[in-house]
């Protein structure tokens, strides 16, 4: 093992910075990464065993411990609970005869949940072994586990063509496109990528600048910020070296458009990458790629080699002197890396906590120099603009919101799937378009986000003064009980939270103790009142987005369905509290009795 | 535990000492304090009598009805303020600060027991079944060969899974924190009330130890 | 540089970059802080400096001051919300504090009693933590943790420079871990220094335990709001 990790540490160099890709290399290797291989890691790295540990138990899909020659995780979002979770669930432990979170008595098979991976419009979903199956049933479930029975692997299964991973053959075996609508901006066939950098090439880094700043471009990840402001910003900062680092860790629940993106417009992003690192001065960029979307690995790899064999990437790009290559740094499973600075602290082999602001990344981010961190959509959007021009921009969408994006629907619908819409369109707009008819329920830009109602909100536009939705859109109609998706909700920010703060890390598991006692009916006024202003402390002090917006849909819920909870709301009997259960607070005694002594005798 | 069955006669029924009815009528004008400590070490008790000459004071104001120092077993009647020390571990807690609440117009938890437990609450860690095998079961002072077995019989309250602060059964007004808090904190806390001011702890005399 | 800023409505001049708990503190207004340590790098765990600049909730410690800042840092509702995270951390962790070996050197403690903490609004959760008492001089009582992070940042191997004590798992299941091996190098100053840099009584010096009796004790010697302003009171 020693002298396997020996070689390994000498691939990178040394480099601790690389400890996310050495771990992984590790667990591809050996099914987990074990004790002896963290000592001899962090030996050959010269850190303490407890600092590699640190970074390790960080991420969900790390394991330290075996979990099973097939590793499989079971997405476990709302989604997947409206589209027959429950029978999967119960269909896997039949069929690898364990439970989830352990290993079957033979070593074959772990069983974990996974949140969103990125295929809600095709639930229910499961990993195993980095690929997915989707469209999940008992029968398909029993077939899959039979066949790895058998000795097949995953891929032999998911893939029975066989085709190559690089290829984008292998992607569609694996997973649908659903792209339903024509394309305005995005998912352009037939580029002339080689005519369209050249030309970009040709023109100042501060020309690209303000084309994209006319533009109106304003990032696609959530927060809008103003892309060719962050470029000037990078332009601006000072330091030796700056980076350009593509977030695809699209892990806001009901999102799934930055995978269709990299699968079917993939060089559209490495595009915008590169003029990206053109108008900032940057040599290296990454791809910060979520490993729930290890299946597009190889092939961007081969579109990234297209690029170079093609000149567009590497030393003198298309004979300038401009230098610009890129590689794919894989995450590990941790929500909180969709952060900008936590996704540099990944990229540095530590764990994805978000860092303090100020220094923005812009100023020091990755190694501490200026970083330029931009979602897929946004660099593919940019690539098109520069071909474009700004004008051919601005002319779709709203004065203030420019131009088009994406919508990743999912839920009650009859057509889930890839969505490109302008900006202004209205949500009822979106409802009939994508067939959703008894919608009552709409939650935008995922739990993060909004909560609407049908009813209240149906003529509002998407557009970043109103419904300035990151693309996650799930709908719920009629039949849905609300209280209990926002429960889940709260519970995957419990799940997620770094822990790296107090409010986020403490406050986020009151704010599901209370929405469970809600749910359970044992709930009063106060309650609620405590919900809104606990709910205010989180938002206020948390020290990243995930803290700030794990509240958000509590909040917005409250506001929008008062009525559903004030149904289940308890008024006091007596003196004893309404969330007070005697039977429960005296349960263990009986039992201990009956253990300790009625069954020694 | 079922009254129905029970024949024993309650200390309170026993017949008590009439009072004088003018020194009655004075103390029935002051303001009714009734006491109680539930899982606890009677600690904040004895803080409250070290409030020193303060207490001469005090009872010039207010009188002490249901307590240990006067060894009446019921609240006799409607009461200001309850002063409750202890943590809530056992049901005949949750009766008792029940009654507490429905007798008493003002509650307070005194001490760290009764505000989140305290002491006794270190068996919060560890489950209770744990808890009563290792006191009683596995008890290195268990006589050899006896039949093992735990507190258990229907005059006995049953413990509750863990200890609980008081206000997570029943709404609780105010909070001294402290183990115990000082006498002449607990004397603060009763005198802003007794005078109608907005309890106010100083910062200098408030501690969790 | 010197820039204008208000604190509560007073305008005071600052060193531009200074951050708002200095600059305060430099002034005579008091901001808690539990992870940050005047003269050490900002962690911005805690957010107990919580204060609102121009409006918006901020961590006080992770803010430089810049030209025109106004900053709330007594209103009610921001008092409130200090309170509240204080709070947080009492019912997160078991803090027993008669039974604690750091009571009345406590950080955590005595800003318990300068945010007039009374009982926390969030129920207690008694969640168990194993103590760690592997290595030769520092107990570790995960008990009471607060996750400020100075030992993680701050304490290391005089030697290699590799962390001593580390985070294991994120969220509310991550703990706190100390590498004993390097532990057991630490000299008896370190130890010593490790222990005072906990904020709470979780590093705990094995050869130290009640030794200053009750009333002479740190905090209540002078308390920690004093020591916050000690010296650069104007």
């Amino acid at each position: 093992m020693n002298e396997e990790i020996q070689t390994l540490l000498e691939q990178y160099e040394f480099d601790k910075t690389r400890l996310m890709d050495i771990l992984w290399d590790v667990q591809n290797q050996h099914d987990y990464i074990s004790e002896e291989a963290v000592v001899a890691i962090a030996t050959g790295l010269d850190m303490s065993g407890d600092d590699v540990r640190e970074t390790l138990s960080f991420y969900h899909f790390f394991k330290d411990r075996p979990f099973g020659k097939h590793k499989i995780y079971l997405c476990n979002t709302v989604i997947a609970k409206m589209k027959g979770y429950y029978e999967v669930r119960a269909a896997l432990e039949q069929e690898t005869n364990t439970s989830f979170g352990h290993v079957d008595d033979t070593g074959t098979f772990g069983l974990g949940d996974a949140n969103c991976i990125g295929l809600s419009d095709q639930e229910p979903a499961m990993m195993v072994d980095h690929v997915v199956f989707t469209n999940l049933t008992p029968e398909k479930v029993s077939t899959i586990i039979g066949q790895l029975k058998q000795g097949k692997s995953a891929q032999e299964i998911v893939n029975p063509g066989g085709a190559d991973s690089k290829d984008i053959a292998y992607v569609n075996a694996i997973v649908d496109e659903n792209i339903r609508t024509e394309s305005k901006v995005m998912f352009k066939a037939n580029r002339d990528y080689k005519a369209i950098l050249l030309s970009c090439l040709d023109k100042l880094p501060e020309q690209i600048i303000t084309t994209i700043t006319d533009a109106n471009l304003r990032g696609r990840g959530g927060a809008g910020f103003p892309t060719g402001l962050k470029w000037r910003l990078g332009r601006e900062a000072e330091g030796a070296e700056k980076y350009v680092i593509c977030n695809a860790d699209e892990g806001e629940p009901g999102t799934f458009k930055d995978r269709v993106l990299l699968s079917h417009s993939p060089k559209d992003v490495l595009l915008g990458m590169i003029m990206a690192a053109h108008a900032i001065g940057s040599r290296n960029g990454i791809i910060y790629l979520r490993a729930e979307y290890w299946y597009l690995k190889d092939y961007l790899q081969q579109q990234i080699q297209e690029f170079r064999d093609d000149g567009l990437l590497g030393k003198q790009i298309l004979g300038t002197n401009f230098e610009f290559d890129i590689r794919i740094q894989m995450g590990a499973g941790a929500y909180v890396c969709g952060d900008e600075t936590a996704l540099i602290e990944s990229c540095e082999g530590k764990r994805g906590t978000p860092r303090v602001k100020p220094p923005y990344p812009i100023q020091q981010g990755y190694l501490g120099m200026p970083t330029s961190v931009n979602n897929v959509e946004t660099l593919a959007i940019a690539s098109r603009i520069i071909e474009e021009g700004s004008a051919w921009f601005t002319a779709m969408g709203t004065n203030e919101s420019t131009g088009t994006r994406l919508l990743s629907v999912s839920g009650d619908c009859d057509k889930p799937g890839i969505y490109e819409i302008e900006w202004g369109t209205t949500l009822n707009e979106v409802l009939s378009m994508i067939g959703a008819e008894n919608a009552k329920y709409v939650q935008i830009s995922g739990p993060a986000g909004d909560s609407l109602s049908v009813a209240k909100d149906g003529d509002r536009e998407f557009c970043y003064s109103d419904l300035s939705c990151n693309g996650s859109l799930m709908v719920f109609d009629h039949t849905r009980d609300i209280l209990n998706v926002v429960r889940d909700y709260a519970e995957f920010f419990v799940e997620e939270s770094c822990g790296i703060c107090v409010p986020c890390r403490a406050g986020g598991v009151d704010l599901l103790d209370k929405m469970e006692r809600v749910i359970g009916g044992r709930a009063c006024q106060q309650d609620l009142d405590e919900v809104t202003s606990w709910s205010k402390l989180l938002k206020g002090t948390s020290r990243c987005g995930l803290g700030t917006a794990a509240p958000n849909s509590i909040l917005a819920t409250l506001d929008k369905f008062p009525e559903i909870y004030k149904a289940k709301l308890v008024e006091p009997h007596g003196p004893l509290l309404p969330s007070f259960d005697e039977e429960e607070v005296i349960s263990e005694y009986e039992l201990a009795y009956k253990h300790l002594v009625k069954e020694d005798v | 535990m079922s009254q129905e069955t029970v024949t024993e006669i309650f200390s309170h029924e026993l017949p008590a000492t009439q009072w004088d009815p003018k020194k009655k009528a004075i103390e029935e004008a002051k303001i009714q304090v009734a006491m109680i400590g539930f899982c606890g070490c009677w600690g904040c008790h004895l803080s409250f009598l070290d409030m020193d000459e303060n207490i001469l004071g005090l009872l010039e104001k207010v009188t002490i009805t249901r307590s240990s120092f006067t060894d009446l077993k019921r609240i006799p009647h409607h009461c200001t303020i309850g002063f409750i020390e202890g943590g809530i571990a056992n049901d005949e807690n949750i009766e008792v600060l029940e009654h507490y609440r429905e007798n008493c117009d003002i509650l307070i938890s005194v001490g760290a027991c009764a505000v989140w437990g305290g002491t006794p609450a270190m068996r919060n860690v560890v489950p209770l079944e744990e808890c009563l095998r290792e006191a009683y079961v596995d008890s290195v002072t268990a006589v050899s060969g006896a039949k093992k077995t735990i507190p258990y019989h229907e005059d006995i309250p049953k413990i509750t899974n863990k200890v609980l602060p008081c206000h997570e059964v029943v709404k609780m007004d105010y909070f001294i924190p402290g183990c115990p808090p000082d006498g002449q904190a607990i004397y603060k806390v009763l005198d802003d009330l007794v005078n109608g001011r907005e309890v106010d702890l100083p910062t200098e005399m408030n501690r969790y130890d | 540089m010197t820039v204008k800023i208000t604190i509560d409505g007073q305008e005071v001049n600052a060193r531009a970059g200074d951050n708002i708990v200095d600059v305060a503190a430099q002034n005579g207004v008091y901001i808690p802080t539990l992870c940050y340590t005047r003269g050490k790098p900002c962690l911005g765990t805690c957010r107990t400096c919580s204060v609102k600049v121009n409006g918006s909730v901020m961590a006080a410690c992770t803010i430089p001051v810049r030209e025109g800042m106004e900053i709330d840092v007594n209103g009610d509702e921001i008092t409130d919300m200090r309170k509240a995270l204080v709070e947080l951390l009492f019912a997160e962790g078991n803090h027993n504090c008669p039974s604690c070996e750091k009571s009345g050197r406590c950080e955590l403690q005595a800003t318990g009693y300068e945010v007039k903490m009374m009982v926390s609004r969030f129920p207690y959760r008694f969640t168990p933590h194993p103590v760690d008492h592997a290595s030769r001089s520092i107990w570790l009582e995960r008990d009471r943790c607060i996750f400020c992070q100075r030992c993680v940042d701050f304490v290391r191997d005089k030697e290699t420079n590799q962390k001593i004590f580390s985070i294991n798992g994120r969220g509310t299941y991550a703990r706190i871990e100390i590498d004993v091996e390097l532990a057991n190098k630490m000299p008896a100053d370190q130890v010593r220094e490790a222990a005072e840099l906990c904020p709470v009584g979780c590093i705990i010096d094995k050869t130290q335990g009640y030794d200053v009796p009750i009333g002479k004790r740190k905090f209540e010697v002078k308390s920690i709001r004093e020591r916050a302003l000690g010296g650069g009171h104007r």
